[in-house]
């Protein structure tokens, strides 16, 4: 027993309308659908707030008059290139994954907030490239992915890092280079790395054969195991993109290509760069599917049929329209090429994480005070990872000559003082 | 005789400065190049006027590169797009492959072609156009076709803060091209005076721009249209001890060198700034090299097959009779260029003073 509801922002209307009615199970909504929200349907199982006593009935179990499960539907439709039939567009939400959702895009919001602030403090130099705005993206494909799938991006990679495994002490000491970072402070911002999370990368669009590989290695091994290979609207269009596009269809490799499209690739919008803006579109053979990047349950949807589409038949592109709040590094301020108007815009109205909250709550999956409880958990967490990030020691200095072949290739290092350092490698590579 | 005890008394009394080593965020102090009158500019200004002159006297000139219209991210095209009209001064997408063969294809029509990379760590994906298009079209066309009104501007070496894929220094790649014109300056005065005198020249050039140096080095830079010689090196200070080679930001440290080198060991060292790696200036290092009978070559690249590993090699074959002790490179380390551990990977003056006590102990 579903009920439709036009918008999130009518919800507690049609609240006060179902408790008047709470014997009826078949309320339809409002008609308006032009909100700010865009075609924003959300479907949720009559058990919602505890309101009826049927809630056995339809299926749906609840706890201390809280629903645990809600049907929603996705903000905006998808589109489709050389596809049939797309990702579903109804997709269940449970309390767990929304809880889970929540706290992880909040922490990326915050992991970046606290990069930011180290960045403008020059306690990190250098490059940094912050993802606030695109938090619905990581999240939303990470929940899809399976422990047998991997995944690699390029220099946008914090929160991916932190939904990899990595702590955010592991991440925020590796942008200020010490030896509690993930690659020891060696690697800073764009160079992250996990378990089959094979990292960020600082050269536009070289990641994407990178992915194709690890593709193809996949196929080769029969662990049935896929790649997400991620790059932006502006690495869309180098070269070697369409190189993997070619080589993955023609061997049917088990790799999506996300375009993570924020509109902007660097300083250059989208249509300055790009003849054909639709990027989910631009595999020529290859499938695509268009996705609202700032809805984390969207993006979901779209990543598990997209796994499972790549594992059957072959790989697609996913184009995840989405959109980022800083300048393309903290070195732009990111306003000279587009309005303040239109970020604060977009803040207000699309922004991934305040519609995910407004949606839980609505729907009666989480409650403020529990929205209150994880952003205080979520912010302590960051402030001690802040904190050990800005004390933490930096490695020591023969570490400059550590890691660069697996053994000493000749009989001492070349090149270094007197020729007489041998080389050196402490950690064995998660990839053996 | 006496030189080597004396050296040994006066570095005993350096050590204790050695300490303060990594005090400042910038590992080289700036000698300006002076020049009768001008206006005070940086190096990104410099540019700027440069390719203003450039677009201005040569109405084929075209000037193109990631965001160069907006004025690129280290500003050197600021205001050009406003003045000569996206037709002339545009945008390119992402695609450095197709930047320098886009740019090989309009220089091969006569146009004159201004491309810049982003980065010199990002020149990679054009390696192949720049190596296999650009430096053999005319030989291969038996001089019928040639690419030569093309020039790259390409931001290089160590910035401070780059790590990685930022800090780069990859004239060795190709200064085994033959074809190529290579060319790195050490300020704004000769930034320009190259940059000009590149586009003019009728071979296809890079010019590798020490991106540290864009805001760092200011100078008194002559307004007016003017060109700096290709393939000449400059001797900056004259020595009769020591000679000291470097290029772009390393030159600074050299010239820094030779006044601690005179100051804390009493040594006299010559400083030649290379400025250009393909063609070089093979007569003004040997003449050095025979005059002071030993040579430091330094440079941010790593050691194994760094630039400094041919200059060697030449003076070597050329010199050999009168050299003193054998030619020594101080460079980076051959390891990846290192995020935290920058300072200790670059040739900084303290290893290059080190190198100056070594040849002189010999």
């Amino acid at each position: 027993m579903l009920r439709t509801l036009s918008r999130v922002s009518e919800l507690p209307i049609i609240v006060k309308q179902l408790q008047k009615r709470s014997h009826n199970n078949n309320i339809a909504s409002g008609k308006n659908n032009n909100n700010s929200y865009g075609m924003q349907h959300c479907r949720y199982s009559s058990s919602f707030f505890g309101l009826f006593q049927n809630a056995a009935q339809a299926g749906v179990t609840k706890t201390n008059n809280y629903a645990t499960e809600a049907t929603v539907k996705v903000n905006r439709p998808f589109k489709l290139h050389r596809l049939d039939e797309g990702p579903a567009e109804e997709v269940k939400l449970t309390k767990d994954e929304a809880l889970r959702y929540y706290t992880q895009m909040q922490t990326i919001r915050r992991l970046e907030t606290a990069a930011g602030n180290l960045y403008k403090e020059k306690i990190i130099r250098g490059f940094c490239h912050l993802y606030s705005g695109q938090e619905a993206c990581a999240v939303g494909m990470k929940a899809a992915m399976r422990d047998v799938d991997n995944i690699i991006s390029a220099y946008r990679v914090h929160g991916w890092t932190y939904l990899m495994g990595v702590s955010p002490s592991g991440v925020l000491a590796e942008l200020t280079g010490v030896q509690g970072g993930c690659a020891r402070g060696k690697g800073g911002s764009m160079h992250m790395y996990s378990p089959n999370f094979y990292g960020g990368n600082g050269i536009v669009g070289a990641q994407v054969p990178l992915g194709t590989g690890v593709a193809l290695a996949c196929k080769y091994k029969g662990n049935g195991g896929m790649c997400l290979a991620l790059y932006g609207d502006g690495a869309a269009n180098q070269g070697q993109v369409f190189e993997a596009y070619n080589m993955a269809y023609l061997w049917k490799l088990p790799v999506i290509f996300v375009c993570e499209n924020n509109n902007y690739a660097m300083g250059t919008s989208t249509e300055r760069a790009s003849c054909n803006t639709d990027y989910y579109t631009r595999g020529d053979a290859l499938p695509g599917i268009w996705v609202d990047g700032m809805d984390v349950l969207a993006v979901r949807s779209a990543t598990e049929f997209a796994i499972n589409y790549v594992n059957t038949v072959g790989p697609l592109v996913m184009e995840t329209n989405t959109y980022r709040y800083s300048g393309h590094s903290m070195s732009d301020p990111g306003t000279s090429y587009r309005t303040r108007e239109e970020i604060q815009e977009v803040r207000q109205k699309r922004d991934p994480i305040t519609s995910f909250k407004e949606l839980c709550i609505e729907l009666g999956l989480l409650s403020a005070d529990e929205v209150k409880a994880i952003d205080l958990k979520v912010r302590k967490e960051i402030d001690e990872a802040t904190a050990f990030s800005k004390t933490d020691a930096e490695l020591g200095v023969s570490h400059l000559w550590t890691d660069v072949y697996s053994n000493c290739l000749e009989s001492k290092l070349r090149g270094t003082i007197s020729y007489n350092l041998d080389h050196i490698q402490e950690r064995k590579g998660v990839n053996h | 005789m006496i030189v080597p005890q004396i050296l040994r008394g006066r570095l005993t009394t350096l050590r204790p400065n050695v300490s303060a080593l990594f005090l400042s965020r910038s590992h080289f102090t700036y000698y300006p190049t002076s020049s009768s009158s001008g206006k005070k500019m940086n190096m990104f200004n410099a540019i700027n006027n440069a390719m203003d002159l450039a677009l201005e006297n040569d109405n084929s000139a075209l000037l193109f590169g990631e965001d160069v219209g907006f004025g690129g991210v280290f500003r050197c095209s600021v205001n050009l797009r406003d003045k000569y009209g996206k037709n002339r001064v545009f945008n390119t997408p992402l695609c450095e492959q197709g930047i320098a063969g886009f740019a090989i294809g309009v220089a091969n029509t006569g146009v004159t072609a201004i491309a810049e990379i982003q980065f010199a760590d990002y020149i990679f994906p054009s390696f192949d156009q720049i190596v296999n298009e650009a430096a053999k079209y005319r030989y291969r066309s038996g001089g019928l076709f040639d690419c030569g009104s093309l020039t790259f501007r390409v931001p290089c070496g160590a910035v401070g803060h780059g790590a990685l894929y930022h800090s780069q220094s990859p004239e060795a790649y190709f200064a085994h091209t033959p074809g190529l014109r290579i060319v790195i300056p050490r300020g704004p005065v000769k930034a320009k005076g190259l940059l000009l005198a590149c586009v003019r020249d009728p071979n296809p050039c890079i010019v590798f721009e020490p991106k540290t140096l864009y805001r760092a080095a200011v100078e008194e830079v002559p307004l007016d249209y003017y060109t700096s010689d290709l393939g000449k090196a400059d001797v900056l200070c004259e020595g009769k001890d020591v000679t000291l080679i470097g290029w772009g930001t390393q030159v600074h440290v050299l010239l820094e060198v030779a006044n601690l080198a005179k100051e804390k060991l009493g040594v006299d060292c010559e400083v030649i700034d290379l400025v250009s790696i393909l063609p070089w200036d093979t007569d003004a290092v040997c003449k050095s090299a025979k005059k002071t009978g030993r040579v430091i070559i330094a440079h941010e690249a790593p050691y194994t097959q760094g630039f400094g590993s041919e200059i060697a090699a030449y003076i070597q074959e050329k010199c050999f009779l009168h050299l003193e002790a054998p030619v020594k490179r101080v460079t980076g380390w051959d390891t990846p260029f290192p995020h935290v551990f920058e300072p200790f990977y670059l040739p900084d003056k303290h290893r290059c003073l080190s190198a100056v006590q070594d040849i002189m102990l010999f």
